[in-house]
């Protein structure tokens, strides 16, 4: 794919006015990193605050009496149980009970729903999710080219994003979202993210991208905030144990597999596409599962990469990386489940190289509250 | 725009070179470690193996990717820069003073001279922009 073939969100020139390295990231063009590099990107966010562009995602709009009924019954996590002003982590699930993609699900009233979906998959959830709505009494809405999603977290992000919004920042729980202004500019402010730090996902009209953007690295400067790219977004989430759909997740990777199970409600009423499937699988006992584990000897563990327990090939890396932070190499791996728990010796083939490798506990890495 | 030092010579690879003697000295180039962006690691060979030209001889990986690093000169490992493994951040930093890697003792002390001049090596990478 050509350059010119490329999406871009409103920031793309923002990215390049401050050294955006841009890459092709599932057909959209954007910075994997900027002139600090991933390692300062990365500690900023750890330790002061980082600003990440993340307009890509997809934003899905469910409106009418029927959209709690509707979404309940199309994702894993229970809808009924969210109050206005709420959000929770979900899963798009199939009927094989494979993941069609992971998702949060925001509640701003009883009939109005917004999905909040990954970039490289937003055309497919559309699809999937048109295509299941049947009879159900609602309005569906692709608004993904309508809004920009700008991240701010790290330990500051709080203090930062405060001096830019009348609305009080610390009244908003943890997976709680309000709508109020950011430097005049309406927005919905979330506090939610993907790094394992405290801060706040802020979604506004895509036309104010740009102001948004510039007046949170402003207002950031003193407190040392950086813009942060897809690489450094990667490495956070990594050391947070979070998943990423096409690694831990997938068409072919049930929630369970996943370590999903706290957001799979097999008893929440009205079940939802593939619970049999999943609720067999349970039953039958899973046959692989996503395990955290770090490198006890010199080597970087990448994505695709063999697990050997013994001589026996027994499992692949799902994600892979130095963790910048804890200064470790670090990665998630599909492993049988009775080699799953902390403490399990392994060796990683590193192209011909058997390495050798611990399994530990998720999260990696966990900020003190 | 990358930093290419007039007295060295370098390879299509990416790989610097300099000569003293017998020895040469070799490295990533700027432009190299640039694209690779932090590097975190390098897999170093053996002081003793025997390298071909033009042949993998190990890796330097840096958060996001691996990349092997090919030898433009035949010969053998006779050190490997050992600092590196405690700061492997010298090749970003310094790709052509701290960041070497590797000094080979060459089969064919002649067989620098057909590598690329700074000149060409800059026409080299504007070429693939």
């Amino acid at each position: 794919m050509s350059e010119n073939d490329l999406k871009r969100t409103p920031l793309n020139a923002a990215h390049r006015a401050l050294g955006g390295k841009m890459v092709d990231f599932g057909g959209w063009d954007m910075p994997v990193q900027y002139k600090a590099g991933v390692i300062e990107e990365h500690m900023a966010t750890r330790t002061r605050a980082g600003l990440f562009d993340v307009s890509h995602m997809g934003e899905i709009l469910v409106e009418g009496p029927g959209a709690i009924a509707f979404v309940n019954g199309i994702t894993s996590n229970d809808v009924t149980a969210l109050a206005d002003g709420q959000a929770h982590y979900s899963c798009l699930t199939n009927e094989e009970g494979g993941v069609v993609d992971d998702l949060l699900v925001y509640r701003f009233g009883p009939e109005k729903l917004l999905l909040v979906v990954n970039a490289g998959t937003t055309d497919k959830d559309w699809d999937w999710i048109s295509s299941h709505k049947g009879d159900s009494d609602v309005k569906l809405t692709n608004q993904s080219p309508d809004y920009c999603q700008i991240a701010i977290q790290g330990p500051q992000a709080t203090e930062i994003l405060q001096g830019l919004t009348d609305t009080d920042l610390a009244g908003i729980q943890y997976y709680w979202f309000t709508e109020g202004t950011v430097d005049g500019i309406d927005s919905i402010i979330s506090r939610t993210g993907y790094t394992g730090e405290d801060g706040f996902e802020v979604y506004a009209a895509a036309d104010r991208a740009g102001q948004l953007w510039n007046k949170m690295l402003d207002a950031g400067a003193d407190a040392g905030i950086l813009p942060c790219g897809l690489a450094a977004r990667n490495t956070l989430r990594l050391e947070a144990g979070m998943s990423l759909y096409g690694h831990e997740l997938g068409d072919n990777i049930s929630p369970l597999e996943a370590g999903l199970g706290w957001i799979t409600k097999l008893n929440k009423e009205g079940g939802f596409i593939g619970r049999d499937a999943i609720a067999k699988q349970k039953e039958a006992g899973l046959t692989r599962k996503i395990a955290g584990f770090e490198m006890t000897e010199p080597g970087i563990a990448r994505d695709g990469f063999d697990v050997y327990i013994g001589d026996e090939k027994s499992g692949m890396v799902t994600s892979g990386s130095p963790a910048p932070y804890l200064k470790k190499n670090i990665g998630l791996a599909f492993l049988p489940p009775e080699f799953a728990k902390p403490g399990q010796e392994l060796k990683i083939d590193i192209r011909g190289k058997k390495v050798a490798a611990v399994t530990v506990a998720t999260p990696f890495y966990k900020r003190e509250k | 725009m990358s930093n290419i030092p007039e007295n060295l010579r370098y390879s299509k690879d990416h790989e610097w070179v300099s000569v003293d003697g017998d020895i040469a000295t070799i490295g990533i180039t700027d432009y190299a470690q640039s694209s690779l962006g932090d590097v975190v690691y390098i897999d170093f060979p053996r002081v003793g193996d025997k390298v071909e030209a033009h042949a993998a001889f190990g890796s330097v990986e840096s958060v996001k990717a691996v990349s092997e690093i090919f030898t433009p000169i035949a010969g053998e490992v006779s050190e490997v820069n050992e600092p590196l493994n405690d700061a492997p951040e010298s090749v970003n930093t310094d790709p052509y003073g701290e960041g070497w890697m590797v000094k080979i003792k060459m089969d064919n002390p002649g067989e620098a001279d057909g590598l690329l001049s700074s000149v060409e090596y800059e026409e080299y990478l504007s070429s693939q922009e």
